[in-house]
């Protein structure tokens, strides 16, 4: 599984990164300072202990995504190879998924009348066709880089134990919400970061999922308590009837 | 004075028709954007929280009476039966139009029947929806065949109408308490008063309480708007049942917010403490004042009971919606006047289609075939 290590000790801010993912996705350009249906990934800061941290917002493309889990049709999918993709065309619009994703990503077309969900394709196409992220590749100081989830899981561990003194010790993604195909490695506190540090080791869609599967027995039993309810009810009226006296309050007639 | 109080609500029912109507225009031919205040950190709003959450769980009447009636054998209530189901009816059908308002690409709502994602809740309340939806019609349905005297119609309906209820108690259990489900998956987003794995069951209790406070807020309405109203009597016996479930509803509550232990958040002095408030006093007062018998028995009292269920059930959800969100997602979502008003037309078209059904059909009381004639009796009901 193809994945994405963000550091930002090595993040310089220059945007390549936002220039890049801007043409692959043939993305108007724009100056908004956080993720819109045309900014799928952006550079933000944050006062550090020593300058200012910049760090990257983009979707997280989770291991077992909430917005894929949540969507009634299926539109949104997590594909073997990383990739957390939307299809458009079978898209209800019912925004479950911009209400579950526990990053907030996904965002809206909200003017227009055939609204669309937009956030990070992950460069599916692009990956499809053999390449790496447009992001990873246009990044000239190795701060966004592309690999093999266990790779880069590994590349992280080191710098961790490298320079301890440089990093929270924790790589963001590993575990959170089920881990994600977005790895982030950090030298201030993730939450600064806008990234939840209270999310759940095992993925959300566990939580409804647990429920969901309580359906069957549910509906079985449910059934079965029914049918008991109304034999025994109609017994009771029927036993009344026979004895030859009137049914009591209640009771059918 | 009667006839000016008709003319007056006739009057705002069609000024709130007609901004309903521009709204419309303004949702189909400029987009979501322009006509609600829906935002990417806010987007579900007044029509989710409200035309959906709170339109399903009043619609609860329907099959918990009859449910009441054909399983259980509680033949008295008989009467409560169509009243109840043409709510419901009535009730689903216009939660699909709010939905399809709310919808972004609402000519996709068939995909939901052809592409399945069994993982997501809403694609399980979709499809209880639907279903009971139809299940509803058929409940429905005799009063039409007694009106038109399709008798063999009628005989099939009978034939079926036990596993037909039963089969709409099982979708009503499963979607009722599946709306709550759906914020399951926000553990980090909703506020601890209202997040909770008791979510679905919480749903499914008050769904029931305010069900039957709607029978009781509904059949005075009718009193009040053309005389037609159910027997008092039988409304007390529901208002003992709805303090029953509200006093379940309460419990339950007050039990999983000390067992999570954020019973002290509600004494925070924050914006979500005093919308809690409002919700539990909201749904307190009426369970302890309709536990008297004498306050049951007095018209008035009761109907200010189901008033305050009502509005207390109301309040539930939209805390659950809006308010319990507000924090994670920063700012404030205040419906914009288009919203509103669409959602105020939903509900004039709702009491409207209420209104002349019971008017033109025999809902209040069933005919046999060979009384049907051109007008109805005027039979006049014991005023609550
Ligand atoms: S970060 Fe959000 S949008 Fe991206 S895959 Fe995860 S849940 Fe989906
Ligand atoms: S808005 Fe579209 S993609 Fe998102 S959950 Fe709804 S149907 Fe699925």
């Amino acid at each position: 599984m193809r994945a994405l290590l963000f550091d930002t000790t090595r993040c310089v801010g220059c945007g390549s990164c936002m220039v890049a993912c801007r043409e692959s996705n043939g993305l108007p350009e724009t100056d908004a300072p956080d993720l819109t249906e045309n900014q799928f990934t952006v550079l933000k800061t944050v006062p550090g202990n020593d300058g200012d941290v910049t760090y990257r917002r983009l979707c997280m493309h989770c291991q077992d995504p909430t917005c894929a889990s949540v969507c009634p049709v299926g539109a949104l999918k997590k594909t073997p190879n990383g990739p957390v993709v939307y299809e458009p065309e079978i898209c209800l619009g019912c925004r479950y998924c911009i209400q579950a994703c526990p990053f907030g990503v996904p965002r809206y077309e909200w003017s227009s009348l055939a609204p669309r969900v937009r956030k990070c394709t992950f460069c599916a196409d692009r990956l499809a066709a053999g390449k790496i992220n447009a992001c990873a590749e246009a990044c000239p100081t190795g701060a966004t880089q592309a690999g093999e989830r266990e790779e880069l899981l590994k590349e992280a561990r080191a710098r961790l134990a490298a320079e301890p003194e440089k990093y929270v010790q924790k790589i963001y993604g590993e575990h959170d919400a089920g881990g994600t195909s977005v790895l982030m490695l950090s030298s201030v506190p993730f939450t600064q970061l806008g990234l939840p540090d209270n999310l759940p080791a095992e993925p959300l869609p566990l939580l409804t999922f647990r429920v969901l599967s309580k359906i069957p027995t549910l509906a079985g039993a449910g059934s079965c308590v029914l049918a008991g309810l109304w034999w025994l009810t109609n017994r009771k009226a029927e036993v009344a009837k026979a004895e030859g006296r009137a049914p009591r309050k209640g009771e059918r007639r | 004075m009667t006839r000016v109080r008709a003319i007056f609500w006739r009057v705002v029912a069609l000024a709130i028709l007609s901004a309903g109507a521009y709204s419309t225009w303004v949702r189909f031919t400029q987009g979501l954007g322009a006509s609600t205040n829906l935002s990417d950190e806010y987007p579900w709003g007044l029509w989710i929280g409200f035309d959906i959450l709170c339109g399903v769980g009043l619609a609860a009447g329907g099959f918990a009476i009859t449910s009441a009636v054909y399983i259980l054998h509680l033949e008295k209530l008989r009467p409560l039966v169509r009243p109840t189901v043409l709510t419901a009816f009535l009730g689903y059908l216009l939660v699909i139009c709010g939905l399809l308002f709310d919808l972004g690409r609402p000519w996709n709502i068939w995909r939901a029947v052809v592409w399945w994602n069994p993982r997501s809740v809403m694609f399980e309340v979709a499809w209880c929806v639907m279903l009971y939806t139809t299940v509803l019609a058929l409940e429905f349905s005799p009063v039409l065949f007694e009106r038109l005297r399709w008798e063999r119609a009628l005989k099939v309906v009978k034939i079926i109408v036990v596993p037909l209820v039963g089969l709409g108690f099982i979708l009503s259990t499963l979607h009722q308490s599946s709306l709550g489900s759906l914020y399951l998956i926000l553990p980090t987003k909703l506020h601890p008063l209202w997040y909770s794995p008791l979510l679905p069951v919480l749903f499914w209790i008050s769904a029931v309480a305010a069900g039957l406070a709607m029978v009781i807020f509904e059949s005075g309405m009718s009193a009040r708007a053309f005389g037609r109203a159910l027997e008092f009597h039988l409304l007390q016996g529901v208002a003992k049942v709805m303090v029953l479930f509200l006093g379940l509803f309460l419990m339950v509550r007050l039990f999983d917010l000390g067992a999570r232990g954020v019973l002290g958040t509600a004494f925070t002095g924050s914006y979500e403490m005093a919308m809690f408030w409002v919700e539990t006093a909201l749904l307190a007062v009426p369970m302890v004042l309709a536990a008297f018998r004498k306050i049951r028995a007095n018209p008035q009292a009761l109907f200010a009971c189901s008033v305050m269920a009502v509005g207390g059930f109301l309040v539930n959800r939209l805390n659950v919606a809006v308010t319990g969100l507000e924090a994670s997602a920063g700012g404030r979502y205040v419906p914009s006047w288009m919203e509103v008003s669409i959602t105020l037309s939903l509900v004039v078209v709702g009491l409207a289609a209420f209104r002349y059904a019971a008017q033109y059909l025999p809902v209040f009381h069933s005919l046999k075939s060979e009384e049907v004639k051109e007008e109805l009796p005027t039979q006049v009901y014991a005023q609550p």
